[in-house]
């Protein structure tokens, strides 16, 4: 008899149905895949496929004071924002410039933003917010939206079958660019994604999620599990926290320097720090030339000097191991670098990340 | 899928089999694929190695992990399959008859030292517990 006191999102026995391989994912209950991760994989490459996000912490911002409060908390620019369903990517940082984590955030109305924390980091990210708001905004609402879940429909059929499932869903999600968003009624629907394809993430009620699941799965668009979702997007170059980045890295030595809002006046936490830290480490892709797989943790010997894996697998679209790496700067695209692979060096070659957008490979 | 009587067993997930010509054949069990999911390398020893029982010989890695292969007896080892390291989702397809690699052993074997199919079971029982 084992005890367990893992959270379930509200699409838990949606997965039980469809044979999840289910795991303990940051104290959630989540689907390592339903079967074949490479299949599903594949799946969201090609034609498309759905997740079940809910255990990622949608939280409301609301108040009038909202705006100068998060272009303070957050390293992106909020002033980007400026129509309904706009969303961006930011890094959220301590004074020491450290990465506290990684999210979206969604302007809804000049009172009203939204952001996306990651599900390990929801509670220090929320006490993190609160002590903001409570020195220097204090009038300013954070509200936890767990009766809300999140899918995201993702892959080059994730418009097409959307629509089929959602009759109604094309009139107002149908023209949404990249990084835009819409409310319907108690959903917001938003062109965004974390596997380097088209598609959509969408946040409902709670309670709606099982019919959304079920429409969904009725058009063909298949279940697929956080394994399929790592090893999409290690090949779509996207930053995973914990792994490629944490309190103790930068953005800059991340690969997510473009994701920082330094020009102009605005103060935000952390800046003072980017401002006077050196930048001495970068992130490069690999692509492994020898037989083998790259991990996160392995070591990395260039020309340059040591770096090391922040994250690494097998890229089923590739046919490769990839990885992506923090080594000194100076090593370029081209060159050759070793990577200790139980205690044996593996030639790997650098290359330009992404390595795989809209189902095409770039490397 | 059920355990082959015909084979034997280690704790570390290998099955053993002894041919009519006294060499062992080595594979890694159902339940071990089933444990890390679909798999893309396999590196097996170099033939002619000699193996100690017990000793690392081989590596499995899947798309979550890699994972160590024992060698169940010691011995030479004498083949090994390419056919696996060429297409290593064979493992999850079948693992009971897709082979790895093949050992002389050091000493005339009937492989007793190793589990039988019922007390293989057990230990995968005590384990998912």
């Amino acid at each position: 008899m084992t005890m367990t006191s893992l959270k379930l999102t509200p699409l838990n026995a949606q997965h039980r149905a469809a044979n999840a391989k289910l795991v303990d994912f940051s104290g959630w209950e989540m689907p390592l895949h339903y079967g074949s991760q490479l299949e599903e994989h594949h799946s969201v490459r090609r034609d498309a496929g759905m997740f079940d996000v809910s255990h990622m912490l949608p939280v409301d911002f609301r108040g009038a004071a909202v705006r100068p409060f998060l272009k303070r908390l957050l390293a992106n620019d909020v002033d980007k924002l400026q129509s309904t369903g706009r969303a961006l990517y930011s890094c959220m940082l301590h004074a020491g410039g450290g990465v506290i984590d990684d999210l979206i955030v969604y302007y809804l109305n000049e009172d009203w933003f939204r952001i996306v924390f990651n599900a390990g980091c929801a509670e220090k990210d929320l006490a993190w917010a609160e002590a903001q708001r409570d020195a220097h905004a204090p009038e300013l609402a954070i509200i936890p939206r767990r009766d809300l879940a999140m899918l995201a429909v993702q892959g080059p059929n994730a418009a097409a079958k959307l629509w089929a499932a959602m009759p109604g869903l094309e009139g107002v999600a149908g023209t949404l660019k990249p990084f835009h968003g819409a409310p319907v009624g108690e959903m917001f629907i938003a062109r965004t994604g974390y596997t380097g394809e088209d598609g959509f993430e969408i946040m409902l009620p709670a309670k709606a999620a099982p019919f959304f699941w079920q429409a969904a799965l009725e058009v063909g668009i298949k279940p697929i599990g956080l394994g399929a979702r790592d090893t999409l997007r290690l090949e779509a170059g996207m930053a995973l926290y914990g792994q490629d980045m944490d309190e103790g890295i930068t953005p800059f030595e991340a690969g997510l320097g473009w994701t920082v809002a330094m020009g102009g006046e605005r103060d935000f936490i952390g800046k003072d720090s980017l401002q006077r830290l050196p930048r001495n480490r970068q992130m490069v892709g690999l692509k492994l030339i020898d037989r083998g797989v790259l991990r996160a943790h392995q070591p990395v010997a260039s020309e340059q000097g040591e770096g090391e894996i922040t994250s690494g697998g097998f890229s089923p679209t590739l046919n490769a191991s990839i990885a992506l790496a923090r080594v000194p700067n100076g090593v370029q695209p081209g060159d050759r670098v070793e990577v200790m692979i139980r205690d044996r060096g593996h030639v790997a070659e650098v290359v330009k990340y992404p390595f795989v957008r809209h189902g095409r490979a770039l490397t | 899928m059920s355990i082959p009587t015909d084979l034997k067993y280690t704790a570390s997930h290998e099955w053993a089999r002894l041919e009519a010509d006294g060499t062992v054949t080595i594979g890694i069990t159902d339940h071990a694929q089933e444990l890390l999911g679909d798999m893309v390398f396999v590196e097996n020893p170099t033939v002619g190695r000699v193996l100690a029982a017990g000793e690392e010989c081989a590596v499995v890695e899947s798309v979550k992990a890699a994972s160590d292969v024992y060698a169940p007896i010691a011995g030479e080892v004498i083949a090994v399959n390419e056919a696996v390291e060429a297409e290593p989702q064979t493992l999850n397809e079948n693992a009971f008859a897709n082979w790895m690699f093949r050992i002389q052993p050091a000493t005339a074997t009937d492989l007793d030292g190793l589990m039988d199919a019922t007390a293989y079971q057990a230990a995968v029982d005590a384990e998912a517990h």
